[in-house]
């Protein structure tokens, strides 16, 4: 009945046994052609980084423009693209923006940093591999992330109908997204998809294969850690996910280039079959993006609270409840379209039950806290307000999920608010709780503890000041992807673009306390956290050794500890 | 083991936990309770009218509902169909923080239909809920962070089950949804009832980037609805950015069968203050009851990304007394197919431009192709 599996008595001797095997490749070698999976673990970070920057840069001219009602600077814009500003043009240019700053934001931020980036580093740490199981195939899913996102940002300098770029918002519905706009940029946004999606299948595979043949011995699936759990998870709903909108794009292509009416009433086709594909995807893409966050916190929570994960069991099949009924509430984004009644009503109700393995992650992340010995470390404040803020964005989402009142919310601020609360808050929020965790064990050096909580509490008023007023405006019917409003809308937009503002600081602060640390941090402890941190990756050097593990650790159950320590023999 | 449901409450943290949880079944299930006295009172005794002539005739209409009022027929009878038509239409001033949205509101737009409010009332109940979840988990944290942090705790408790617990957090969520449910699944019951055979079809068509609004049972002619350029709106007493030249005309109190396509791309027809949003796609015809209380003008905007300009098609409905909207559709040039056809051709009467007042203006989009006259050849 060992199942507080959170806690590993490894031993000790297997971890730092083998610096003999940290001989290094060459620059290039290294870092172009790596087939380690800590290097590219960095790698995606860095991407991530790189295009969060661009993103959230993108994220920021957009507020700029709706800090007032009119248009100010979009014609400023299309010029420095290098188009020609007029107003049609000046309004693609917000479509062009919308577009990029979702695609970024999700497939080239979120993704490569929670799977790519944490999940490469830290899945074979914590299940006592000495890699992933696929060491090239990893790499090139690195390169094709990258290829799609170079595929992206090219798009924007090409025709894509009213101007320049796609402006297709991140869902390319059809038939906006194919007779709609002329040009190739949408097949570059489209074939961005397609690359960057077959990176994240690759890595699928490598993930899964690996948690299920490379536990060290004794790690039972039972024993493995939360973050690996919901890592597990994650690759089977982009498995399963992702060849639906491989396919989906696939056909918006054919429709564009080669004749065919998959999305064209005109031929026989419909265009609520594209949001039929789109969405089937793009539910489980939203769990995608969450269910790293939800392990990371639970590892971070139970390190701080100096205690095991409460209810572990529920804990995992919660992410496993999560991932299965992701697939069958899609169509909660296409209220609107015309759905029969019936269908409406199954959403509706099926949507709802998500609310309960979610709710039963957050009362467990509670009792965890609950009894322990809690210390404030920067990664524990980061935790906390992704819980709290991931249920702020979690009850407006039960809101949500009711067909009836979706018509008024539909398409409004309300829904950007909502999803950003879940994503940009539940998401990140753990993204950064994970970053300051690891960051000491994946570069050896110690951040500052006093700017990461400040870059906490700034990020914290920031983003609820952007994010919060965008629920009223939604529910005064202010419709999304608008780049210009009655003035009925100017306060809120208004104090959302001074909450822009904050976090763009915090953001500053974010960046010199990497730099500090990377430059002047502290040499990094193997364990900084102290008993709390029980998983593998704690019992290695910070950073850990190019390749660890060599000789596997022994991970015994609790009964084989409890004789050690009581000196009877752990083995009969 | 067939007591271990109960075991939480053996244990102070057990027993803390489930009086919280108590405490938030309670508060849902009074929250909606308490918020129906925060509910404003009913909209016809809320606020003034937009025009207090109109009111009598909707009270009349919407006493019978889906019969056309005797009064209205009475008072068309007797001044006839020209007349009727010279005399019908001025485009209804809006009533300022009615069918449009207020700034710095935190709330919903005033409701003005059935469906609208009660999905109004459900949504206040729903507030309610997400406030208290929200309030209950954070005052959790606060607690927990403050009694279980390391000063005050040094030793950390090794308690990592508690079944009756897990089974408590499980089952009282569940229970909480399934009380959403019931009156969320009447709602849509409710919004998709089918219009009655008799009720007044109007076809909204979203084209890049205007509205066309057809009325196929009277003849089937179409008003083209543009944006309103800037500065127009202000100076005709109508909110920037949402007046249009030509409204989308509707009889106020009676059903109305509301058809929504599109000519290119996706667009959605919605307005906020009838809690209505349907999208118009192209190659489908989605249709809903509507149902618009009382005369007024209410605003609503393009739903659905569609293009450049998705942000600058309004969308204006104007309900009017029957009696006057039978008078705005002869003015049209539209008919009723319980009248024989006018003896004239009612040139007397102002047919509306299809066209935008201003035709470069922003929201100025190409207006369907007229069916080509034969131009003499020139041979």
């Amino acid at each position: 009945m060992a199942t507080t599996a959170d806690t590993f008595q490894a031993h000790q001797e297997h971890g730092r046994a083998h610096h003999d095997a940290d001989h290094k490749p060459g620059f290039f070698a290294r870092w172009f052609m790596s087939t380690n999976h800590k290097d590219i673990g960095t790698l995606y970070l860095i991407f991530a980084i790189t295009a969060g920057i661009v993103g959230g840069a993108i994220s920021g001219i957009m507020r700029a423009e709706l800090a007032a009602p009119g248009i100010q600077y979009l014609g400023w814009w299309v010029q420095l693209m290098g188009g020609e500003a007029n107003f049609d043009a000046n309004l693609h240019m917000w479509n062009v923006l919308i577009t990029a700053h979702g695609l970024i934001m999700v497939f080239f931020m979120v993704m490569p940093a929670m799977i790519g980036g944490f999940g490469n580093w830290f899945v074979p740490l914590m299940i006592g591999a000495p890699d992933m199981a696929f060491p090239r195939m990893n790499n090139i899913s690195f390169w094709l992330t990258v290829a799609g996102f170079t595929s992206l940002m090219l798009s924007t300098f090409v025709p894509g109908g009213t101007g320049q770029g796609a402006g297709i918002g991140w869902t390319a519905y059809a038939p906006l997204s194919t007779s709609g706009s002329t040009g190739p940029a949408v097949d570059f946004a489209i074939f961005s998809l397609h690359l960057a999606g077959a990176g994240s299948i690759l890595g699928a595979i490598n993930f899964i294969t690996t948690i299920f043949n490379m536990r060290a011995p004794g790690m039972t699936l039972h024993k493995m850690p939360l973050f690996v759990w919901s890592m597990l998870v994650t690759a089977f709903l982009l498995l399963l996910a992702l060849p639906v909108l491989a396919a989906a794009i696939t056909m918006l292509i054919t429709d564009r280039n080669f004749g065919t009416t998959f999305f064209d009433a005109g031929g026989g086709g419909d265009p609520i079959l594209y949001q039929h594909l789109f969405w089937f995807f793009g539910h489980p893409e939203v769990y995608i993006m969450i269910l790293p966050g939800f392990g990371m916190v639970s590892q971070i929570v139970a390190t701080f609270s100096r205690k095991p994960v409460f209810g572990y069991l529920g804990m995992a099949y919660a992410m496993v409840a999560i991932g299965v009924v992701g697939f069958v509430v899609w169509a909660h984004h296409m209220y609107t379209v015309g759905l029969d009644v019936n269908t409406k009503m199954y959403f509706t109700a099926a949507t709802m039950v998500i609310a309960v393995p979610t709710g039963v992650k957050i009362f467990s992340w509670i009792a965890t806290m609950w009894g322990g010995s809690i210390e404030f470390k920067s990664p524990m404040v980061w935790a906390i307000g992704m819980i709290f803020l991931f249920t702020v964005g979690g009850v407006t989402g039960v809101y949500l999920a009711n067909g009836g009142i979706d018509d008024v919310v539909h398409d409004t601020y309300f829904v950007v608010a909502h999803f950003h609360y879940v994503l940009s808050m539940g998401a990140v929020f753990s993204l950064f709780a994970a970053f300051y965790y690891w960051f000491p064990k994946m570069s050896g050096r110690m951040h500052s503890e006093l700017l990461s909580h400040l870059h906490f509490w700034v990020f914290f008023v920031g983003v609820n000041l952007i994010f919060f007023p965008m629920h009223f405006l939604g529910l005064q019917g202010m419709p999304r992807r608008y780049p210009d409003y009655t003035p009925a809308y100017t306060e809120f937009n208004h104090l959302a673009t001074v909450g822009y503002m904050i976090m763009a600081a915090s953001m500053a602060i974010f960046f010199v306390n990497v730099l500090y640390a990377l430059l002047a941090g502290k040499k990094a402890p193997d364990n900084p956290w102290g008993p709390g941190a029980t998983t593998l990756e704690w019992t290695l050097s910070s950073p850990p050794p190019y390749h660890q593990f060599e000789t596997l650790p022994v991970i015994e159950d609790n009964k084989a500890a409890h004789d050690r320590e009581h000196g009877r023999p752990s083995h009969a | 083991m067939s007591t271990a449901i109960f075991d939480f409450t053996r244990t102070r943290i057990g027993r803390m936990l489930a009086a919280v949880a108590l405490v938030l079944a309670l508060a849902i299930a009074v929250g909606p309770l308490a918020a129906r006295q925060v509910v404003a009172p009913a909209p016809v005794a809320a606020q003034t009218g937009p025009a207090s002539a109109n009111e009598v005739a909707t009270a009349a209409a919407r006493t019978t509902p889906g019969a056309r009022p005797a009064q209205a027929e009475l008072a068309e009878g007797s001044t006839g169909a020209a007349a009727a038509g010279s005399a019908a239409y001025t485009p209804m001033k809006p009533t300022p923080g009615i069918g449009m949205p207020v700034d710095g509101r935190l709330d919903v737009q005033q409701q003005f239909s059935p469906t609208g409010r009660y999905a109004q009332k459900f949504h206040v109940a729903l507030v309610w809920v997400m406030v208290v979840i929200s309030v209950v988990v954070l005052a959790l944290l606060l607690f927990v962070m403050i009694r279980f942090r390391a000063k005050a705790n040094p030793v950390p408790s090794r308690t990592t089950h508690n079944v009756g617990l897990e089974v408590a957090w499980t089952i009282i969520p569940a229970l909480v949804l399934a009380a959403i449910a019931f009156p969320s699944i009447s709602l849509l019951s409710q919004q998709y009832r089918s219009p009655p055979k008799d009720a007044v079809t109007i076809k909204a068509t979203g084209y890049q980037w205007y509205w066309g609004y057809s009325y196929p049972d009277n003849g089937d002619f179409e008003v083209i609805s543009n944006m309103l350029p800037e500065g127009e709106a202000t100076r005709r007493g109508e909110p920037e950015h949402l007046g249009v030249d030509n409204r989308m005309v509707v009889p106020a109190g009676v059903p109305i069968r509301l058809q929504a396509t599109a000519a290119d791309v996706i667009h959605a027809f919605a307005v906020p203050s009838l809690w209505f949003k349907i999208d118009a796609v192209p190659g489908r015809l989605n249709e809903r009851l509507l149902e618009i209380e009382r005369p007024g003008v209410y605003y609503g905007q393009c739903s659905e990304l569609c293009g450049a300009r998705h942000g600058y098609m309004p969308i204006v409905v104007e309900a009017l007394p029957m009696a006057q909207w039978r008078a705005w559709v002869r003015a049209q040039g539209g008919t009723f197919k319980d009248e024989a056809a006018p003896a004239a051709a009612p040139s007397v009467a102002p047919t509306q431009d299809p066209e935008s007042a201003v035709p470069n203006a922003p929201g100025a989009g190409a207006p369907p192709v007229a069916p080509a006259t034969p131009t003499p050849a020139a041979s």
